[in-house]
């Protein structure tokens, strides 16, 4: 076993996933195999590689840059339009603090 | 007009030869789609109105005598992962069943002022996870090439829609195979640019340091003239590269003589014997245009699976946190406290592939094992690329499978995810070095299933890519 019950249920709620206990045993059992074949790259020696967080190529290093110029926002009605419950201009949520 | 076989030349030609207008063209072409969407569900929703006012801008612009565009009234359709304003964009989930974005990717305007007619939007696994378009909320796709068979996926839908010839071309997204394996199994071209070449600005992200938007296409030469459209830095994606654009349609010369391709013998492996026959006459096609074909090693491929669902799934744990009940339509409708709207939120609305993804991403990405997984994972990436940067010292092109074999049946593999995802191998390695990869129909199977041969060039090489499936496609593949 690479994982236990209770680290599938430690996970979910570190993703902020509720599941069912179902899908803790579902999950449990798939994560346990990937996990097995993902020690594969235990026997890939690493030593001095460096780390590839993205796709590098020959590039100025302004090439990421953007001229700096006011463009018109998207705007409060249209960033709202597809919240499950907008109010007053804002995203409304479950009271949070208790008064 | 003959829609299921008709290119952007024909359309071309038609319009301008005032054999049918691009309004007439829209028309018919969303009649059609919306027949045959009964026996393959390749469409999630049509966009009629937005395809006749395009439609009708291109006639204005042909009538008035000015250049209506490279794609002048060609209906396309369009991965549901990419953002359209004002028409519905699900992702292929019920977390975003009645989400209408606010504005238009930056490929889709591109497309547009190019003259594209958008017809409507395409199933696809949902939040594009997945390979065989099983784990959309809306059901699956099937492919039109034998109803009873997956098309594919994540992109299934647009590959779909092109095979059936509902529309000209499509845009698909890849992010470890998504675009080239159900352009194989449907039988169409499928094309994964450059990392960069296309702005994703709208495309729905899933594992950044790995998304990419790229067309589906009958032919080569459509594909590459849709690529062409799309392509180029684009200010509000800071990825995007700023290498320029070249006119790909003229590198389909034929040229082809003397080009250096290897063979990575790590891909030859796990093939059904008919895939593998395919691929072989595929390579000897290749000889007999005068390529030189040579066997070679590409010796990490082996770990690219592992490093793929370590380094995809990390980065969706994290884009997928923004679907929490707050912004985007769907909030549970029982959850007092804040905490549990989240919870409750993404466990009623995610599918099981991507609370699985969710799962894994989170678990790799958790105290203590970050270094294990993730930064192991990241390092084995830079071999993989490695290997790539070794071949194309002595190569200009890497030819190989798509994937192992033709499309499967319908819930044949869907309950066994770690099979499902060891199928993605050869595709997956491209993906992780950032090169143009494609895949360019081979042949067919005895029973009738098409068989992709895919192409892989160096950074920002498209041209030679092209240029080698273009001659490949003329040459008739191995069929």
């Amino acid at each position: 076993m690479k994982i236990t019950e209770k680290e599938v249920r430690y996970v979910a709620e570190l993703a902020n996933l509720n599941l069912t206990d179902a899908e803790v045993q579902k999950f449990g059992h798939d994560l346990d195999q990937i996990l097995e074949h993902i020690d594969k790259l235990n026997q890939v020696d690493t030593s001095g590689v460096e780390p590839m967080a993205q796709v590098l190529y020959d590039a100025e290093e302004t090439a990421t840059l953007r001229a700096d110029l006011p463009v018109p926002p998207l705007g409060n009605a249209a960033a709202l339009a597809n919240a499950p419950q907008p109010g007053a201009g804002y995203f409304k949520v479950p009271k949070v603090i208790e008064r | 007009m003959h829609l299921p076989s008709l290119t952007i030349e024909q359309v071309r030609a038609g319009l301008l030869g005032r054999e049918f207008s691009a309004v007439e063209l829209a028309t018919e072409a969303l009649r059609f789609a919306e027949a045959e969407n009964d026996a393959t569900n390749a469409y999630l929703r049509f966009s009629p109105e937005r395809a006749l006012a395009s439609a009708r801008k291109v006639d204005e612009k042909i009538a008035g005598g000015a250049d209506p565009g490279a794609l002048a009234g060609v209906p396309v359709a369009v991965k549901d992962v990419i953002l359209t304003e004002g028409v519905t964009t699900t992702c292929g989930s019920k977390l975003l069943e009645h989400y209408v974005p606010p504005y238009d990717a930056t490929a889709i305007v591109r497309l547009e002022q190019a003259g594209g007619v958008i017809i409507g939007k395409t199933n696809c696994d949902e939040f594009a996870m997945g390979s065989s378009n099983e784990n959309s909320a809306y059901g699956p796709v099937r492919n039109p090439v034998a109803l009873d068979r997956v098309p594919g996926g994540s992109s299934g839908g647009s590959a779909a829609a092109v095979a059936q010839g509902t529309a000209v071309v499509a845009l698909g997204s890849d992010t470890g195979g998504s675009v080239r394996q159900p352009a194989s199994f449907c039988g169409v071209v499928g094309v994964t640019p450059t990392y960069g070449r296309v702005s994703r600005y709208g495309l729905t992200a899933f594992a950044s340091s790995l998304d990419h938007i790229g067309p589906l296409a009958k032919t080569v030469r459509d594909a590459a003239v849709l690529l062409r459209a799309i392509a180029g830095r684009d200010p509000a994606d800071s990825t995007s590269a700023g290498a320029p654009v070249p006119d790909y349609t003229a590198a389909l010369d034929g040229r082809v003589r003397g080009l250096k391709l290897g063979l990575p013998r790590e891909y030859l492996n796990d093939l059904t014997s008919e895939t593998g026959d395919l691929i072989a006459r595929g390579v000897e096609v290749l000889k007999k245009l005068g390529c030189e074909v040579r066997e070679m090693s590409l010796p990490s491929t082996e770990y690219a699976i592992a490093s793929y669902y370590i380094i995809a799934t990390a980065e969706a744990s994290s884009n997928l946190a923004r679907y929490d009940g707050v912004r985007y339509t769907f909030r549970s409708s029982h959850s007092d406290t804040l905490s549990d709207m989240y919870r409750n939120t993404r466990g009623e609305g995610f599918g099981p592939e991507c609370k699985r993804r969710i799962m894994l991403g989170t678990y790799v990405l958790s105290a203590g094992y970050y270094d294990a997984y993730y930064l192991k994972a990241q390092k084995v990436r830079a071999l993989i690329a490695r290997d790539f940067a070794h071949a194309f010292q002595q190569v200009d092109a890497v030819v190989a499978p798509v994937s192992p074999f033709p499309a499967f049946r319908l819930g044949e593999k869907v309950n066994d995810p770690l099979a499902m995802y060891l199928s993605d191998i050869y595709t997956i390695t491209g993906s992780l070095a950032g090169i143009p990869c494609m895949s360019v129909p081979c042949g067919k199977t005895a029973e009738g299933l098409p068989v992709g041969m895919q192409i892989l060039t160096r950074h920002f090489d498209e041209t030679t890519m092209f240029r080698l499936a273009d001659a490949f496609e003329k040459a008739g593949g191995a069929s």
